[in-house]
């Protein structure tokens, strides 16, 4: 009887958060397969909030100058708009910041542009202590949370808890990232019959998947896939010799040198600069390297075609129009989403 | 297959039924198919992808560097020529040796049987939406006919001026016309007979896929004219269906038991 007693004593009163799963868009249910929710960091209400909140919270960094949201910014579809980013101490990194929408589709839980990052929940471990970002440690910004007025009480409203880990911390954010789902651009209402392209933008996409003119589906998917990528690693053709190794970094394996994760084409209308150093400014850069500027290598992918002249020479036509189409991809609705905003 | 739920067809139902059923009833069991895979009967697996090592009769020597497969349909047929068909696919990924292993969930009598399988998918299966193969961009455009394709199998060769050049093996249902109207000249899905297998509990079936063959018989395939765009390549995509006959064959079949 005094065990059981003391057993109610520690418990929350039957308190639990309230779930919160993911609201799935249409064309993703009856298109691709179910999102990847790890099972001991199920989606609350809760858990959600507190990791907006701590998502744009300069608590997290050394200095309190920066949060994630500082290089992950909702007008630019959780990216930034430097082709690399500065961390709180003036220093720039060497890679471009990832856009952050449909996360939960990441099947293989492969993330950042190298791969690196296992799951959400571990990604989010590393720019708080990384020297050129937040540049923080966990032990400090734990103890600083567990100082704050209010943290302690939004950590037990999500987990039922007032000791706050780095572990929780970073539930909690990858909670809130992977609600930012992108879903309503204009190919999306074209694919559900609520809107009409142009016929610009129609001749894009012919151009997008035909193997002898763009062929950019074998990696950037096609209408039956709205994620608009296969996260997976390909060598590009950036370079003919690497200065960042990309995925062979992680794995330590050579022939994975110069591939990085095939980004989204989502939201590119917000999300320039290009590429995993973010060198190219501009769409039309972007589309002008695969039609006349590859670079061979060892470990060149080889649905890259035709490397010996460049790339695939497509029509100054075929070029406007695959842009056009590209743009159509884009969600305004996703960067004004009150939802995502701080 | 529209749930990638397994549904029997049994051309036979009562095959359990027989009249001496009663005395000796047939055990349900659940065959696993296994796939491996040689280059004229070298093991290759991921470990030797991204090396050019392998001369093809054509000459050439070539990589490989991508290799992920659809089979589908997998029939088994008795003696007495009675069929029990699963209506299933298999997405064989040997690049991440992703399901190189299958058991169909669904169960058959024990026996002896002549096994075969759909290498890619029929027309009426590739007709339906699959959120895996989705999920995997394993489409083909729908200017080609929409659908699926049937293999992706990628690399590099040595060419004709000594220059490593990609290669891009694409196994599709051969297609004319590409646009709003395609048409299609010839199926180029097509049946693997494995032979006769006598299926127990726990039996495994080893699928062999020669890869040479692909370059083999009876077009000895010349990788400096047919490496990219095949894919909108009709007599190409006929000329892969022909050169696949003889790709696949029965290895051993072995029994696994259960502790």
């Amino acid at each position: 009887m005094t065990l059981l007693c003391l057993n109610c004593s520690n418990d929350d009163g039957g308190y639990e958060p309230v779930p919160k799963p993911l609201d799935i868009p249409q064309l993703f249910l009856e298109n691709i397969i179910a999102p990847v929710i790890p099972n001991d960091n199920p989606q609350t209400v809760e858990g959600v909030a507190l990791g907006k909140r701590l998502f744009f919270d300069k608590i997290l960094s050394s200095n309190g100058t920066q949060a994630c949201a500082s290089c992950h910014s909702p007008q630019n579809a959780f990216t930034d708009n430097t082709p690399t980013s500065d961390g709180v101490d003036g220093i720039f990194g060497s890679r471009n910041s990832m856009p952050l929408f449909n996360l939960a589709w990441n099947y293989n839980e492969r993330f950042a542009w190298d791969g690196k990052e296992l799951s959400l929940e571990r990604q989010a471990l590393e720019p708080v202590q990384n020297p050129v970002e937040l540049h923080s440690n966990w032990e400090n910004v734990v103890e600083r949370l567990q100082n704050h007025p209010e943290y302690s009480e939004l950590f037990r409203l999500a987990f039922k808890t007032n000791t706050i880990t780095k572990e929780l911390t970073t539930k909690a954010i990858a909670q809130f990232e992977r609600t930012l789902i992108s879903a309503n651009s204009k190919f999306d209402r074209y694919s559900l019959g609520q809107a009409s392209l142009t016929s610009q933008e129609l001749n894009g996409l012919d151009v997008f998947l035909r193997e002898d003119k763009g062929d950019c589906f074998h990696c950037h998917g096609n209408p039956n896939n709205p994620l608009w990528t296969d996260n997976d690693f390909h060598n590009n053709g950036l370079d003919t010799t690497f200065s960042d190794l990309g995925l062979g970094g992680v794995t330590g394996d050579p022939n994975d040198n110069g591939k990085f994760r095939s980004p989204s084409l989502r939201n590119l209308a917000f999300t320039a600069p290009y590429m995993h150093d973010g060198r190219f400014t501009t769409l039309d850069e972007v589309i002008n390297h695969y039609s006349e500027g590859l670079q061979n290598s060892l470990t060149i992918d080889p649905l890259m075609k035709q490397i010996n002249q460049g790339g695939v020479q497509i029509s100054n036509q075929d070029k406007a129009d695959l842009k056009a189409f590209l743009l159509t991809l884009s969600d305004p609705s996703f960067i004004n989403n009150p939802a995502f905003q701080n | 297959m529209k749930n990638y739920a397994l549904i029997v067809i049994l051309v036979l139902s009562l095959m359990a039924c027989s009249e001496d059923s009663d005395d000796n009833p047939s055990l349900e069991v659940a065959p696993t198919l296994t796939f491996t895979h040689n280059w004229d009967g070298s093991l290759v697996t991921n470990a030797d992808f991204n090396a050019i090592q392998y001369t093809n009769t054509n000459g050439e020597q070539l990589s490989i560097e991508r290799l992920r497969y659809v089979i589908s349909d997998i029939v088994f047929t008795n003696s007495n020529n009675e069929t029990i068909e699963l209506d299933v696919y298999n997405l064989v990924d040997l690049t991440n040796a992703n399901n190189l292993s299958f058991t169909p969930e669904t169960t058959i009598p024990s026996g002896t049987y002549t096994v075969s399988f759909t290498f890619g998918l029929d027309n009426e299966d590739n007709s339906d939406n699959y959120l895996d193969l989705n999920s995997e961009s394993f489409n083909v455009p729908d200017m080609l006919g929409g659908g699926y394709h049937y293999m992706q199998f990628d690399g590099k060769f040595t060419n004709s001026s000594m220059v490593e050049q990609g290669f891009n093996y694409h196994v599709i249902r051969a297609v004319d016309n590409p646009g709003a109207n395609p048409t299609f000249p010839q199926d180029t899905f097509f049946t693997v007979n494995l032979g006769s297998v006598t299926v127990t509990q726990g039996s495994v079936i080893e699928v062999r896929m020669n890869i040479a063959e692909w370059f083999k018989n009876p077009n000895a395939w010349d990788l400096n004219t047919l490496n990219q765009m095949l894919m909108p390549n009709s007599a190409a995509q006929i000329m892969m269906n022909q050169n696949g006959q003889n790709v696949f064959s029965l290895g051993a079949v072995t029994e696994v038991i259960d502790n």
